[in-house]
């Protein structure tokens, strides 16, 4: 059965506060969809929108192709959806969670557990503990276990590796390929950028706008110029320092070094070391990288302002 | 109905996990039925009064010692000055004064009008009140034993008065307890199933299961009903440990029919989880849910007759009290346990409280949406 998602032309405001501006977005079926933003895009209320639990004030989305507002009931039935803030009963073992959720979508555990196998199998040894007693990995993978619990066609994560240690991202990303493999179509929300390259397309998402919808190595090919990572013995006045060159671009703060592109696609490299030299800057060490999603989204972005 | 099994079982389990909630459940009635019914007492006892004798005559005398013989008086001092005795009034060691001018005993035996003045604290209006019903009921009863001196004085020339005497029907001794405490099973039950109600629906807002919950197929029916079973459970529970702490503990008269109350019982809960569920459908925390429920606790609790009469309210007041559900069952309680009343003649506050039952609940359910 077809799992897409398209979402035409929605928009929805709280008070004078506008989350959502009219939005156009297709999801095929069985991709794993990354939407990447900051806080306060408007990631969570297109996925509540999604998840039949909002109402949009303009547009529509299907999902299965159903409508998500005159045929929310349908939805439901073949809906995963995993909140934000981990919203299970903190005060109910593992196992009577998992239980609970089954029952409420009339199924059982057992006839669900070749879907949950392998994320059941890690937070099996736990099944007794109360659920708020977790660590925040492992109540990840239960809220996964809970929203997989009736074989869903499509699954809204809604920032679910925000709080949770590397390692058990990289597990949770693994066991999102899994699922993908069994045909559901995923929709993974999240601020980290490096997550993006996991996904099989993105979109980035700013201000209840969209910005672009690509594959990541697409979004990465349009970058479109040279850019420079930047190190010196004080990072910051290099920043501001780089902010007054007359032929600078852009230039961003990434950890441990800056960010640079030029007005030229080519930098004039030479120059550049002289006129830092100048201000006093010592140790600099000037080489090309290749731009990572987060270059391209904070290149859109500060485009989408400019053009504002 | 396997659904709405496991919901039951999960709110159970939920209830029973809780470690502050089962003592609130399980002990706090007991304690609240065994203090209140012997603390909140309208029986005056120890009535400290202060008595100004400017007569010192035999007749005085004879009523000061009847007011000493009373078990409700205690005369605290006999003294000359007016002045003195209002500066304890001031002080607040005594509640009343008591003044007899120099010319009592004299008037008595002339048979002419002899007065006594009586000064009360009337800061507790209703204390007051019954300082003066008692300490009038005492001259009163000193107005009777000296009318038959007269009757011997003029024979032949009978004297008639009109006596007036009464018998307290369904509770004979005018007891505080058999009236107040069938009302404070009410209070109880009331108290546990409104808070609780309102308190849970939201609990799941603040916490954020109900994003979970509200994805899910689940019906609304569903969901509220698993809900509203639990609470009217634990009402029932309360009230048969009420009950049995009434009749087995203070011994207070059951004439009626316990089903009948379990009968009104079922009805009155339903009333008032609709209510708690409609407030927690309409707040966001627990915090502003516990303030709306105890808002309405308040008012139904202070004008439902509890502890002020009904009757005595201004006519506003008692037309408030149409739409007061404790008040009814109050009513109810007590007609059925003090009076022994049936079915029938409770048929009318019954039906009201059914309208409450029906109306509250239905504004509850559609209020409750799955969507925002």
């Amino acid at each position: 059965m077809d799992a897409s998602i398209h979402i035409d032309k929605i928009s929805k405001s709280y008070g004078n506060v506008q989350a959502l501006k009219n939005i156009n977005l297709d999801i095929d079926s069985g991709e794993l969809f990354g939407l990447i933003g900051p806080d306060g895009a408007g990631k969570t209320t297109l996925f509540r929108l999604l998840a039949t639990l909002l109402l949009p004030d303009e547009g529509s989305a299907k999902l299965c192709e159903i409508d998500s507002v005159s045929e929310y009931k349908k939805i439901r039935t073949f809906l995963g959806y995993m909140p934000g803030r981990f919203s299970l009963y903190q005060d109910l073992s593992v196992i009577e969670n998992l239980n609970f959720f089954a029952t409420v979508f009339n199924t059982r555990i057992e006839d669900n557990m070749d879907m949950i196998r392998d994320i059941w199998l890690q937070i099996e040894p736990f099944k007794d503990r109360l659920a708020g007693k977790l660590s925040g990995g492992m109540k990840q993978k239960l809220a996964l276990c809970c929203a997989l619990i009736h074989q869903p066609k499509i699954l809204l994560l809604d920032e679910p590796t925000t709080g949770v240690d590397s390692v058990s991202r990289a597990e949770f990303w693994q066991m999102l390929k899994g699922l993908k493999k069994r045909g559901i179509t995923i929709v993974v929300a999240t601020p980290y950028m490096d997550e993006a390259n996991l996904c099989d397309r993105v979109a980035l998402i700013q201000d209840g706008e969209i910005l672009q919808v690509n594959t990541p190595n697409e979004i990465v090919e349009q970058f479109g110029k040279e850019l420079y990572s930047i190190r010196s013995n004080d990072n910051y006045q290099t920043l501001l320092d780089l902010r007054e060159f007359n032929s600078t671009h852009s230039v961003f703060l990434f950890g441990q070094s800056l960010h640079y592109t030029d007005i030229h696609n080519e930098a004039p490299i030479d120059e550049l070391k002289t006129y830092l030299e100048s201000k006093g800057r010592a140790e600099i060490k000037i080489e090309k990288i290749k731009p990572s999603i987060e270059d391209c989204f904070m290149e859109l972005s500060t485009k989408s302002i400019e053009h504002e | 109905m396997r659904i709405l099994k496991y919901l039951l079982q999960k709110e159970f389990l939920q209830i029973f996990r809780n470690k502050s909630m089962l003592p609130i459940i399980f002990v706090m009635p007991i304690l609240q039925l065994c203090i209140l019914s012997f603390a909140a007492t309208y029986d005056m006892k120890n009535t400290n009064i202060y008595v100004v004798d400017k007569d010192l005559s035999n007749q005085s005398r004879e009523l000061i010692s009847k007011f000493n013989g009373s078990p409700f008086f205690t005369v605290k001092e006999i003294g000359f000055s007016e002045e003195a005795a209002e500066k304890e009034l001031f002080k607040d060691h005594i509640d009343a004064i008591l003044v007899f001018n120099e010319d009592f005993g004299k008037s008595v035996d002339l048979n002419t009008q002899a007065s006594v003045q009586i000064l009360v604290n009337a800061i507790n209006a209703s204390s007051a009140g019954l300082y003066n019903a008692y300490i009038t009921s005492v001259i009163k009863d000193y107005n009777l034993s000296i009318t038959p001196n007269f009757a011997e004085l003029s024979q032949g020339n009978q004297h008639n008065i009109v006596n007036s005497t009464y018998s307290h029907q369904f509770n004979p001794e005018m007891k505080y307890i058999p009236y107040m405490l069938p009302g404070l099973l009410v209070l109880l039950v009331t108290v546990i199933s409104l808070f609780l109600s309102a308190m849970n629906v939201v609990r799941e807002k603040e916490i954020g299961t109900i994003e979970q919950i509200n994805v899910t197929p689940i019906r609304k029916s569903q969901f509220l009903l698993a809900k509203l079973i639990p609470f009217l459970i634990i009402g029932f529970f309360e009230l048969g440990i009420g009950l049995l702490v009434a009749t087995f503990g203070f011994q207070i008269p059951f004439l009626g029919s316990v089903w009948l109350i379990y009968l009104v019982a079922f009805v009155y809960l339903i009333a008032i989880l609709g209510l708690g569920l409609f407030i927690s459908t309409q707040t966001d925390t627990q915090q502003q849910a516990m303030f709306i429920a105890w808002f309405f606790m308040v008012i139904f609790l202070l004008m439902s007759g509890l502890f002020t009469p009904i009757e005595s309210m201004p006519e506003w007041g008692q037309k408030l009290n149409i739409l007061n559900p404790i008040a009814y069952f109050i009513k109810i309680i007590r007609m059925i346990m003090l009076k022994g009343s049936g079915f029938f003649d409770i048929l009318k506050e019954l039906g009201i409280l059914s309208i409450f039952a029906i109306s509250s609940i239905t504004i509850a359910v559609r209020m409750h949406k799955k969507i925002a």
